[in-house]
């Protein structure tokens, strides 16, 4: 009997935070949907309700008992709002798969509609930044990528198709929604910097994301792109093309020598 | 040094002791004598020189340095002296040297007959050449001259003797931070995990040691050695934004967001990846760098704005041979 009110209650709120997803703001529902996805995702790492996983600490010395209480530490949740959830969740950056790993973009467990119950607990944990709300056709295309240039490409390369950086990988945006790099803009995932609102503001973030949306289709000039990925494809084309060609008429050269 | 010396001039005996032994005088010819081309003979002597004149064009153009197109001179004049060169050659191979028909191959040489025979077809394969001197000289001068336009950019490498700009800096205690647009950095602008970049105000922004990176980092993260322990303000780092290694600018930072899982916060430059850590005062963490990055000592003035405290404690910009002789000099 329990149990068939438990599946009732679970059917019904799942319609609810359906509905409520349609609607504007979080139902109670959904919070308690993603309560419990959290738990199951997410409380490993990051802590009973957000709350984080301080560095691990040495417990008592003397044999075997030196060793690390905790392995796995992750920052609290709590006031980082529905901003840094929504990045992280709609990207596939987390769940991370193992810790101590850069979070890359991979296919997320979580449903969209999971995704936005587990968005509305987190922004429910504490008062944070909400979902930014760019608009990149009010930016200015030049000045986005003298700001881009500036700012980003010492990392994601001119035309944003990623780099390295020691010990990190800063990646393509060719995959980031408008959204997703405003928020990252403000977050700085991983080792990328934090821009905040004095540094970059708003004005400012729109050009740099109408200047990334322009770089994922570029308009090459130049002819052939090879990747956009500079002097080592270039290179590497002169020495695949260039080199054959020099090959070929020394062989040509050769034979008509020998025949003569 | 005097063992370079000793080397050298064994080197040059050996090479003024060394004769070609002399052929018999009364031998037979195995090349029969080619007639004598005069024509052709003229053209390679002009053409070796013309090889020396571009070459010399070259160094001239190189070293006269703001002439307008000069890449495009520089390519022409060193182009056109191997042309020539190619040109003298070919003539040479082609016109004056007599041509013997092969019929097998050479016997591996063990005799001492076979050794002569093959030193007198090469003696008389150059039957056709009446004016043997001049015609080595200008392969000398050509040589000599195209030689040294090959070497004259090494020049670039850097001044051996007029190293003192290399010493000079753009800052001196007082002088305000302030941004590209000429806006004064004050300490409360600048926070955490993120970067700036800042210029000595009323300074000419393109001179190497002015631009700097700016960083706040926690105050309790510092390791500095004691002698710039005083440098930052407020928790806030400058360093030269020029990397030690090859000159690049400085336009990574590594900044993590939650640094027990990341790695520590750095400076890396773009180029080759050098990677210094800026809370020990830029020491190499990573890659080819040879130093550190020079550090600037700052403060924080009563109005709240960032100032120079003084100069760098180390000279900026790519490392040379005087660099660790002495400390840069303010303005």
């Amino acid at each position: 009997m329990r149990t068939r009110a438990a599946a009732i209650a679970f059917v019904a709120a799942l319609v609810c935070a359906a509905t409520a997803a349609a609607a504007s703001g979080p139902s109670p529902q959904q919070v308690q949907q993603g309560k419990s996805l959290y738990g199951r995702y997410c409380l490993s790492c990051h802590g009973m309700n957000g709350s984080g996983v301080a560095p691990s600490r040495v417990i008592g010395a003397g044999p075997g008992r030196d060793q690390e209480q905790q392995n796995a530490v992750a920052p609290p949740l709590r006031g980082v709002g529905a901003r840094a959830a929504d990045f992280y969740l709609r990207t596939g950056y987390m769940p991370l798969q193992k810790l101590g790993l850069q979070p890359r973009r991979s296919k997320s467990p979580l449903s969209p509609s999971q995704m936005d119950a587990l968005i509305a607990y987190i922004a429910s944990l504490g008062k944070g930044p909400p979902v930014p709300k760019p608009q990149p056709a009010r930016g200015n295309l030049s000045e986005g990528m003298q700001l881009f240039t500036a700012n980003c490409a010492g990392c994601h390369q001119i035309v944003a198709e990623g780099g390295y950086v020691t010990g990190a990988v800063p990646p393509p945006l060719e995959d980031d929604s408008s959204t997703q790099i405003a928020e990252a803009v403000r977050i700085g995932p991983f080792v990328m910097p934090t821009f905040s609102e004095k540094q970059i503001s708003d004005r400012q973030l729109d050009s740099i994301i109408a200047y990334v949306q322009y770089a994922k289709h570029p308009d090459d000039r130049g002819g052939w792109a090879i990747g956009h990925l500079g002097p080592v494809p270039e290179g590497l084309v002169a020495w695949f093309i260039a080199a054959v060609a020099l090959v070929a008429v020394c062989m040509v050269i050769g034979k008509r020598l020998t025949s003569h | 040094m005097a063992r370079v010396k000793d080397l050298l001039v064994s080197a040059a005996l050996l090479a003024a002791g060394r004769r070609r032994p002399k052929l018999h005088a009364d031998r037979e010819p195995i090349v029969p004598p080619g007639e004598e081309r005069p024509g052709s003979e003229l053209a390679v002597i002009v053409l070796l020189f013309a090889t020396a004149l571009f070459a010399a064009a070259f160094i001239a153009v190189y070293a006269l340095d703001r002439l307008p197109n000069q890449t495009q001179l520089l390519g022409a004049s060193l182009g056109l002296a191997f042309l020539c060169l190619a040109a003298a050659l070919i003539l040479i191979g082609k016109r004056l040297v007599v041509t013997e028909e092969i019929e097998e191959d050479y016997p591996v040489v063990e005799h001492e007959s076979e050794q002569e025979a093959i030193a007198q077809v090469v003696a008389d394969s150059g039957s056709r050449f009446t004016r043997r001197r001049l015609v080595k000289a200008s392969f000398g001068v050509a040589g000599g001259v195209l030689g040294a336009a090959l070497i004259t950019p090494a020049a670039s490498l850097g001044p051996f003797l007029d190293v003192e700009p290399f010493y000079a800096t753009t800052w001196k205690r007082g002088r305000r931070l302030v941004d590209e647009k000429g806006k004064p950095w004050r300490a409360d602008d600048i926070e955490q995990s993120t970067f700036y970049t800042a210029f000595p105000e009323g300074a000419d922004k393109e001179a190497l040691p002015s631009s700097v990176v700016l960083v706040r980092l926690p105050p309790h993260d510092f390791k500095l050695p004691k002698a710039i322990a005083n440098y930052p303000a407020q928790g806030i780092v400058a360093y030269s934004k020029i990397c030690t290694h090859a000159g690049c600018a400085i336009s990574l930072y590594r900044a993590p967001l939650f640094q027990p899982d990341e790695p520590r916060p750095a400076l890396v430059c773009p180029c080759h990846y050098s990677t210094f850590d800026p809370a020990t005062g830029g020491t190499v963490l990573f890659g080819p760098a040879g130093r550190k990055l020079p550090m600037l000592p700052l403060y924080v003035d009563r109005k709240g704005y960032l100032r120079a405290a003084g100069t760098y404690d180390e000279p900026v910009g790519p490392s040379w041979w005087g660099v660790r002789m002495r400390k840069p000099k303010p303005a």
